[in-house]
């Protein structure tokens, strides 16, 4: 089931939570909202499933679901799933009861035959890796296994759309990882229309189909992971989807100079901010003719696929961030305290003023 | 283990002196609580087992248990209803004037009783505000049992609205919210999900409102009327002892009254307990 949002704004007392927003959510799609707090992101999970109402006035908002206009229609009425952030689990009742929960209280004439609930609900739990725990407490359970816990008991009605506020945001790293993966697998197999709601970057590009970026109760962007962290749209976007290093100064005759650092670059005249990704930044013994660029290493850190170097310098406000293959680590004798030259291998320049994208990416 | 950590001296504790505080509790304890209780025993001694019964089941004195315990049971009931609906007010809505609400539940504590029994009388007297208003319709409350419920309901209903309204606090709204996206109706949802929750504490409370009507005096003779076999309570029957100068008829339907409140306490106590082991992931 398709969900659309014509027009949906809503304040809070005296603040804007969300300016009129117009959202289309294909069938079947997983659907990422990423924005810092405060961005209008749960408000908006929240209108979606009419656990808050839009605002009706000036002008009314519509949500539409397929062809059904479910403006008003209470939350119970609107076959959505919807998982909390903490769970939200019945604690008085059995994991068992708690799937059970939504098919029990359905109207006599629709609810299943008992063992057509039970059938169903020890589906749901094996589905979730659960079964063996059927008579647990949630109190008994640990933050993911609740987690799945809720997410069988909202699936267990059948929802049109499955509805997440944060759904991983309140467990630790690995468990988020698995429950992650675990997701998208059974969004995959399942193919219901799902929309969550993430603070988390990494967590939104790699479990949605499409991220919609937003800030300050309007969306920046929606676009595919990919699309958004190669082209993102303006500066927000740019900065919140990653690690960003900025290298301000004052173009003359083609060169931006900062200090005593000095860079090529093919721009008019006047004052300039560039921004540039991590992996963007290449280090070197030597200046070279096009930049010179002159940093000191402060801090070291080799986990992972890349390390990360931290690097200063008189002529920077801020640190910069640079990751290198271990490779070319190891090549020059990376240490702490040690000077080398930074190398754009690419960089992005969005115009304030000007609300059309504008950026410039060239390779040095 | 725990236990033994507890008792060991010389571990290092946040309030040290565990020796001298649990001494000084125990003096406490023992002037303020257990020398009066003492007192009354010893003035007890005085009755054969058989004048003692013979007191405790005299016939106005047995009409007064009937009074107290009917009209108290009237009131926690009462309570029970408008402290559930008080402590959800104050709980889950914003208001203006919410925190004075909040401040205004604690006042029947906080007022002298005797304050609360004149004021209710005035009020409800024939020739009070409200007396005036409801005799004429052929109701009376005061120098009735209704009046004594009243008065009783009063003086106690801050048990059940504090003793429930930090559970409700601590049961988030998102599991209503969870509930009706399940397609549970508001019927259903309150009936499956919130009273399960809840009902632990508001027995709780309703029992200590219940046990505090049972010893109320001050609040409730203004308004009773105390007329014997009708309207005469328990603690009043106390107090006509005393006037009389006989201590130990005094002392003996003090200790019927003691024993009923200590019991009802006591299982109150365990009863609670138990519930709150259970829903914190102790065995199910």
């Amino acid at each position: 089931m398709s969900i659309r949002l014509q027009n949906i704004a809503k304040h809070f007392a005296n603040t804007q939570a969300l300016e009129p927003i117009s959202l289309d959510i294909h069938e079947g799609e997983l659907v990422g909202l990423l924005g810092p707090s405060g961005s209008g992101k749960t408000a908006l999970l929240r209108i979606i499933a009419v656990l808050e109402n839009a605002d009706s006035s000036p002008q009314p908002g519509k949500i539409l679901f397929g062809d059904r206009d479910v403006t008003n229609v209470h939350v119970r009425d609107r076959r959505i799933g919807f998982v909390f952030q903490h769970y939200a689990l019945f604690r008085h009742m059995s994991v068992y009861d708690n799937v059970a929960f939504g098919l029990t209280v359905m109207p006599k004439k629709r609810r299943p035959s008992n063992g057509e609930i039970r059938a169903r609900v020890f589906r749901l739990l094996e589905m979730v890796q659960l079964q063996h725990l059927a008579n647990r407490l949630p109190a008994q359970l640990s933050g993911g296994q609740q987690q799945r816990v809720s997410l069988a008991r909202a699936l267990a009605v059948e929802p049109a759309a499955l509805l997440l506020d944060e759904p991983f945001g309140a467990l630790d790293a690995k468990v988020r990882q698995d429950l992650r993966r675990w997701l998208r697998r059974l969004h995959d197999e399942l193919n219901f229309t799902s929309v969550f709601v993430t603070h988390d970057q990494e967590e939104a590009l790699e479990l949605s189909d499409r991220v919609v970026v937003m800030s300050n109760g309007r969306i920046e962007q929606i676009d595919t992971p990919d699309t958004l962290y190669r082209a993102p749209k303006n500066r927000f976007v740019f900065e919140f989807l990653g690690d960003v290093n900025h290298l301000e100064g004052r173009v003359r005759n083609g060169m931006l100079t900062c200090g005593d650092a000095h860079l090529n670059v093919d721009l008019p005249d006047g004052d300039e901010e560039l921004l540039l990704r991590p992996h963007e930044v290449r280090l070197a013994e030597e200046p070279s003719a096009e930049s010179h660029l002159p940093v000191t290493i402060t801090a070291i850190s080799p986990v992972g696929a890349e390390v990360r170097v931290e690097l200063e310098a008189d002529w920077l406000a801020k640190p910069w961030l640079a990751t290198v293959r271990h490779a070319d680590f190891e090549r020059l004798h990376m240490r702490r305290g040690q000077r080398l030259f930074a190398h754009p291998r690419q960089w992005h320049r969005f115009k304030e003023d000007a609300k059309t994208p504008e950026q410039q990416a060239r390779v040095a | 283990m725990s236990q033994l950590a507890f008792w060991r001296s010389g571990s290092t504790r946040v309030l040290p002196g565990f020796g001298l505080s649990m001494g000084i509790s125990v003096l406490f304890i023992s002037l303020v609580l257990l020398l009066p209780i003492t007192g009354l025993f010893g003035q007890l001694s005085e009755l054969s087992l058989a004048e003692y019964f013979a007191i405790i089941t005299e016939g106005r004195l047995v009409a007064s248990y009937m009074v107290t315990i009917g009209a108290a049971a009237v009131a926690a009931l009462v309570n029970a209803v408008f402290g559930l609906l008080l402590a959800w007010v104050l709980v889950r809505y914003e208001f203006p004037g919410k925190r004075l609400l909040d401040a205004l539940m604690d006042l029947p504590f906080a007022l002298t009783t005797a304050v609360a029994g004149i004021t209710l009388a005035t009020l409800y007297a024939g020739n009070g505000w409200v007396g005036s208003i409801i005799e004429p319709m052929g109701l009376q409350i005061a120098y009735t049992w209704v009046g004594i419920a009243l008065a009783m309901a009063f003086t106690s209903i801050p048990f059940v609205v504090r003793t429930v309204q930090p559970v409700l606090e601590d049961l988030p709204a998102e599991v209503d919210e969870a509930a009706m996206s399940l397609g549970a109706t508001d019927g259903v949802a309150f009936r499956r999900v919130i009273m399960p929750h809840l009902w632990p504490a508001l027995v709780t409370g309703t029992g200590l409102a219940f046990v505090r009507s049972l010893g109320e005096f001050g609040a409730i003779i203004f308004i009773a009327g105390n007329m014997p076999y009708e309207t005469e309570i328990t603690a009043l029957m106390i107090f006509v002892k005393l006037q009389e100068y006989d201590y130990a008829g005094a002392s003996a339907i003090a200790s019927v009254v003691l024993f009923v409140s200590l019991a009802l306490l006591l299982a109150i106590n365990i009863w609670q307990g138990r519930f709150v082991r259970r829903l914190h992931g102790g065995k199910g």
